[in-house]
């Protein structure tokens, strides 16, 4: 029995939680050290699991095994593939960004300081724990546990609306998680007649499941999922939720929790049901692309920051869902890395609006003007951000987006033509909140906003380095992903369409 | 022996305590009516406990008695605490266990 | 364009071309770009180190010094290709993998060839003339640092764009040179009017984006590589209409960066900026970079008549469009943008022409290049003494007060138009020539932009430097420093000289290998056509002395006009369009949708809600709170318990 890599990984923050939790209310600064220094011991035991992966094996490798319920067939069971391994970097990376930007976020709040860092460790434990499960039941019950955290997060510290938000994410998400839970145990019930039923996913791929159980079956994870990625028309909670929630909570919500459902369509849609998933890509290129153009058609017409930006994620989730079920190669890594960057420009774009709504004491875009003219450094970063979100070449969101896109044209053209407009529309709700905050002449009531202060910066420019850094060198990432994106796509046994064209002989000696 | 007075007796008593408790407004009153109510049914329990000669029934009657017992206690208890806040015993001035 | 169809273009001539691997000094090609990037970031890094640190002193420095060197790298590498043989004058350098996906496979290259060498020359001489000026023109500006940093951007982007060997790189410079752009438009982020263009300017190009992004997916899908070589080697197996496909989307994206009809209205508005930028991107190179395109596509368009038609079609509209815009304006600077999207119709038109056109396309761009950027910066340096004012009716008699302005746009001036001699007149006179050799009504049309040209520009040379003083009160002309008068005075020179690329054919020759050549013969001599063009410009130079020379200008545009100068003043009510048939519907749109979406969709889920919340407040009315109800209903319960197994017993 090798070391427990992911066991650790995954109890370290929730240790961290506790022990947060545990430390005298009257000391809210060591409750802040604390939790930083745990997100960072995680963040360094994440990359030890990354320099322990072996590119070249494939599957899933880490792995760890033990009976848990034995007459139920439930394993606590983790391992990591390239897909898993790249979201939970994600998570460990964006977590310190997010205590040390949100620093201050909850001094003023009804409760205590030291319950907001605990509480956030406690969801960084268990999405890596979701991440990580290759254990269905396991995987359920951290899924559905994740929300916990994040209910309290929501509607412990955030802003006039915070208990109708949180009430209605939860809503959301537990029906949502019911019918998944329903799809758990038929699952279960089909494993059960098929000898010693066991809930791991390897034992699950092998099922023999028929085509009519498998769609329905299929149906109860995909919704689940639509509503955590969300997809329109299950999108509504979103906006309310990171409109109400501090910034650094709508960071985790959408940069880290959602991505739970993009996650899963990978995962358990594809894994599990291949037949299904096939059968049902159709319908669901065509919801992704309605949700590109239609999140990015409400983003250009909110004044509220925050609500824009939560539909630019309905957008861009959009993209991510397209690329999963365009089946190829292309698209599917695509989606996997635009996941891990996806999360980086959003919080950075999250977090830099929360300072600027924070100094301004509003949300509304119409509210400001002329702030690049006090905040120079604040309107570079966020020009960058936003850049990053409309997915300029150069910054890493780029690549995600065009290989998703390049994918998906392979397989429906239509589909490719309808989402590539969202990269004209993702300009217009980008510059115009650009233009409508930073630009023209300095309000008098803006005069009160300041640049960032160091904390700030060092907050954003990881995620802005790691923006421009993969922008132009992202084979490290791709590398990571593409041998896990490719056993998927052989499990639904679809392979990437040919060149249409038969090729020029090249000439011998020519070089690409 | 003849079970019918017995019976007879003990459904005039609990139907004069169901009566009771659902014409009277004082909480005393309601709360003999139920006590009422108890013996008949103890009543009840001793005369077939009497007729088929065994003690089952006696136990019953014990555990009911337990019961009442526990029940006087309690419910004394919140009937004087409430007649202390608001001068009254009457059930219908305490109806706030509603929405 | 009937007479087209006749010529079936033979893709052969540059399918023979063979990468050869870079070594020696083409191997360090790399540090054309590398050198102003890392400029650029240390200035713009450098931004948060306070206002007054060394860099703010001597960034600006820095910046030229990296365009300079970036030039000297330009210069070494063409020499060296000079060198080599014909066949082996197309380089190759992979740097390294930028993504692989299965067959999905993008190579950070670079690919300096005959054509490439041309525009790093351009890019980074003009670009290290215009550095040279900013220092002048920028002198006061608390931000000049930045402004360097952005210009430097700009260069770094521009050349991978023009060095890329690969379709999605040459998209990572075109959407780098947009962002440049975006950032120097704005540069007075401060004025609304600035922001606001850079934003438009940004928006329009992305539509134009959005095809050659949907190209590089088609070709992606088509072939399988994006590589540009690989794909003109493979377009030749592919069907006509993956060709035309290709070429139009290609078009789409040309026209967006290069302001060309329908794409056009963001070039006028791009004026906003700092006149060194005007010069620079929106008028020497980064306008010019959709004809780059479409020249670097040779391969494709050899193969579709349709695109290339299609090419010719905007061409022509463009450069009459630009041209009338031009004749409308009193902003010397929307003046001269008129004219540059005129003239980069008149580049589209050649490169539409193909291999007959491809290399006259090209010879335009460098000499537009040279003269363009020169009026550009004289027309700055004009600005420069006169506070800031645009409006050339304010201006007049500059020519004493301003000598070298004078001289050196003059210079430009007579390139422009075509008069004999200068660099303008041999380019321009080999585009209308092969125009009207494959086509006559784009020959016309070329003719008679070349009369309008003539027209506007001397209108802009009279208001300017002749007639009346006009001056506000307060103004007080002098000639620019000499920091900038030394980059009008090269810049001037090349624009004389500039025509000297052809003599014995040397460009055509030089860029073959590339674009392919053909020769078409003219009904009548050469000679006789050049007459007729220089005839047509006297016309149009005559007309406008005769109508602003002779007659008082009048201090305000006057409003009693034709309705073509009313048309022209609107840039022919390009944005007008645009507003009427997109942006309201768009607005209208996105309001709908916010309405649809929260009463439709989020009405659904919060109406269910509130229905189970209104039925449980139904139910909730059976709770009285009356202990005597309570035991009311438990009896009532209990008895019809007792009822039923009555009934079910008795039954």
């Amino acid at each position: 029995m090798s070391f427990p890599w992911l066991t650790v990984l995954m109890v370290v923050p929730l240790v961290g939680a506790v022990l947060v939790a545990a430390l005298p209310r009257s000391r809210p600064e060591l409750a802040k050290w604390t939790a930083l220094g745990v997100s960072l011991v995680s963040l360094g035991i994440s990359l030890a699991v990354l320099a322990q992966f072996d590119l070249d094996s494939g599957g899933f490798q880490l792995s760890e095994q033990h009976e848990w319920i034995e007459p139920l067939g439930v394993h606590y069971a983790l391992g990591v593939d390239g897909i898993g391994l790249t979201l939970i970097l994600m998570t460990t990376i964006l977590v310190p960004i997010v205590i040390v930007a949100g620093w201050n976020d909850a001094d003023g709040a009804r409760w205590s300081v030291k319950t907001f860092f605990a509480l956030m460790l406690a969801l960084e434990g268990l999405v890596i724990g979701v991440f990580a499960a290759t254990d269905v039941f396991l995987f359920y019950v951290l899924f559905e546990a994740a929300l916990v955290p994040a209910y309290f997060l929501i509607g412990g510290y955030g802003g006039a609306r915070r208990s109708y938000a949180a009430l209605k994410f939860l809503m959301f998400s537990l029906a949502g998680g019911l019918l998944m839970l329903a799809s758990v145990i038929g699952m279960w019930v089909i494993s059960s007649s098929q000898g010693d039923p066991s809930f791991l996913l390897a034992d699950m791929k092998d099922l023999s499941v028929g085509t009519v159980e498998g769609r329905w079956l299929f149906l109860g994870f995909f919704i689940a999922f639509a509503v955590k990625a969300p997809m329109v028309p299950l999108h509504t909670w979103l906006p309310d939720a990171a409109s109400a929630a501090t910034p650094g909570t709508s960071v985790l919500l959408v940069s880290v929790l959602d991505k739970l459902g993009t996650f899963g369509m990978i995962r358990f849609c594809l894994g599990l049901f291949p037949e299904a998933s096939e059968w049902a890509s159709p319908v669901v290129i065509t919801l992704a692309v309605i949700s590109i153009l239609y999140g990015a058609l409400l983003a250009i017409g909110q004044d509220h920051m925050m609500r824009l930006i939560a539909f630019t994620s309905v957008s861009h989730f959009g993209f991510i869902v397209l690329g999963i079920f365009a089946l190829t190669s292309q698209s599917a890594s695509g989606s996997t890395f635009y996941m891990f960057n996806h999360g980086l420009s959003t919080a950075a774009l999250f977090l830099i609006a929360g300072f600027l709504i924070q100094r301004r004491g509003s949300a509304r875009i119409s509210d400001f003007g002329g702030v690049q003219k006090i905040a120079p450094i604040m309107a570079g970063l966020f020009l960058i951000a936003g850049l990053a979100s409309l997915s300029l070449p150069g910054l890493s969101t780029f690549v995600g987006e065009f290989l998703v896109l390049a994918g998906t044209f392979t397989r429906s053209t239509t589909a490719a033509v309808f989402a590539t407009l969202g990269i004209v529309l993702a300009a217009l709700y980008i510059l115009l909140m650009y233009q409508r905050t930073m630009t023209g002449p300095l309000r008098e009531d803006n005069r009160g906003v300041t640049d960032m202060v160091p904390r700030e910066i060092v907050a954003i420019a990881p995620a802005v380095v790691l923006l421009i850094g993969l922008g132009l060198f992202p084979q490290p990432i791709l590398d990571l992903v593409n041998p896990a994106v490719s056993e998927t796509l052989e499990h639904v046994q679809v392979g990437d369409p040919e060149p249409k064209t038969p090729s020029f002989p090249i000439a011998e000696g020519s070089s690409k | 022996m003849t079970v019918e007075p017995f019976i007879g007796l003990s459904a005039l008593l609990f139907a004069i305590g169901a009566i009771g408790v659902l014409v009277r407004r004082n909480a005393i009153v309601v709360f003999m009516c139920v006590e009422l109510m108890l013996n008949a049914c103890n009543l009840s329990f001793v005369t077939f406990a009497r007729a088929h000669g065994n003690l089952d029934g006696q136990v019953a009657a014990f555990f009911v008695m337990v019961v009442a017992a526990a029940e006087v206690v309690v419910g004394l208890a919140i009937i004087v605490s409430i007649f202390r806040t608001r001068r009254s015993a009457s059930v219908d001035d305490a109806s706030l266990l509603k929405l | 364009m009937t007479s087209m169809s006749s010529i079936v273009l033979a893709a052969s001539e540059h399918a023979d071309v063979v990468p050869v691997a870079a070594d020696g000094v083409f191997s360090w090609m790399w540090l054309l770009v590398a050198i102003p990037a890392v400029s650029a970031a240390i200035l713009l890094i450098g931004d948060g180190a306070g206002d007054h640190g060394p860099l703010d002193r001597f960034g600006h420095l820095l910046g030229t010094a990296a365009a300079i060197a970036s030039f000297v790298v330009g210069v070494v590498g063409f020499v060296a290709l000079l060198g080599q043989d014909v066949a082996e004058r197309a380089v190759t350098q992979d740097l390294w993998t930028w993504m692989q996906v299965g067959g999905f496979d993008v190579t950070m290259s670079v690919y300096y060839d005959q054509l490439s060498a041309l525009f790093v020359l351009l890019i980074t001489g003009v670009g290290s003339l215009i550095h040279v000026y900013s220092i002048g023109y920028m002198a006061h500006d608390p931000r000049k640092r930045r402004f360097f940093g952005f210009l430097n951007l700009f260069i770094a982007a521009m050349l991978v764009l023009v060095l890329a060997g690969d379709y999605l790189v040459l998209f990572l410079g075109w959407e780098g040179v947009g962002l440049a752009s975006y950032l120097l438009i704005g540069f007075w982020q401060e004025k609304r009017s600035a922001a606001v263009a850079a934003k438009k300017a940004f928006i329009v190009n992305r539509v134009g984006d959005l095809g050659l992004a949907l190209g590089i997916m088609l070709m992606f899908a088509q072939f399988g590589t994006t590589n540009i070589h690989e794909v003109g080697l493979n377009v030749t197996n592919a069907s006509q209409s993956v060709a035309t496909a290709l070429g139009l989307l290609l078009l789409l994206g040309a026209c967006g960066k290069s302001a060309q009809v329908p794409l056009q209205s963001w070039l006028l508005d791009a004026m906003e900026g700092p006149t060194p930028v005007s010069a620079l991107i929106h008028a020497a190179t980064m306008v010019t970079a959709g004809v780059y395109l479409v020249v670097r596509s040779a391969a494709i368009y050899d193969l579709s008549e349709v695109a290339r038609t299609a090419v010719v079609i905007v061409g022509c509209v463009t450069l009459l469009f630009g041209a009338w815009i031009g004749c409308a304006k009193d902003d010397i600077k929307k003046a001269l943008a008129g004219s540059t999207m005129s003239q980069i119709g008149y580049m589209m038109l050649a490169a539409g022409l193909g291999p007959a056109g491809y290399a006259f396309a090209i010879f335009h761009l460098i000499t537009h290049g040279f003269f363009k950027a020169n009026m550009f910066l004289g027309a700055g340096s004009v600005m420069h003494g006169m506070n800031d004012d645009v409006d050339m009716r304010h201006y007049g008699a500059l020519r004493k007060l301003m000598p070298l302005t004078f001289i050196t746009f003059a210079m430009g001036y007579l390139a422009i138009i075509g008069f004999p001699g200068f660099s303008g007149f041999f380019s321009k006179d080999r585009i209308i020539e092969s125009a009207f050799a494959t086509n006559f009504w784009a020959g016309l049309a070329a003719l008679l932009g070349a009369g309008v040209t003539a027209f506007y520009m001397t209108r802009v040379m009279i208001l300017t430097f002749f007639g009346e003083r006009r001056w506000r009160e307060d103004v007080h002309p002098h000639e620019s420093p000499k920091i900038m008068t030394v980059p009008l005075i090269v810049l001037a020179a090349l624009s004389v000289v500039g025509g000297a690329l052809t003599f014995s054919d040397w460009i055509e020759d030089w860029l073959t290998p590339v674009t392919g050549s053909e020769h078409h013969e003219l009904g009548v001599p050469a000679w006789v056509i050049t007459l007729i063009i220089v005839a047509v410009v006297a016309v149009g130079a005559s007309l406008a002395y005769v109508l602003f020379a002779r007659r008082d200008v009048p201090d305000t545009a006057p409003q009693q006009v034709s309705v073509f100068t009313r048309a022209g003043r609107a840039d022919l009510y390009g944005d007008a369009v645009n507003e009427a048939v997109f942006m309201r519907p768009g607005q209208y749109l996105t309001r709908s949708l916010v309405y649809v979406d929260g009463t439709g969709i989020d009405g659904a889920v919060t109406g269910t809600a509130e229905l189970v919340g209104d039925g449980a407040r139904g139910l909730r009315r059976l709770q009285t709170g009356f202990v005597r109800t309570y035991a009311a209903e438990i009896f009532g319960g209990a008895l019809v318990l007792v009822l039923a197994l009555l009934a079910v017993n008795l039954a």
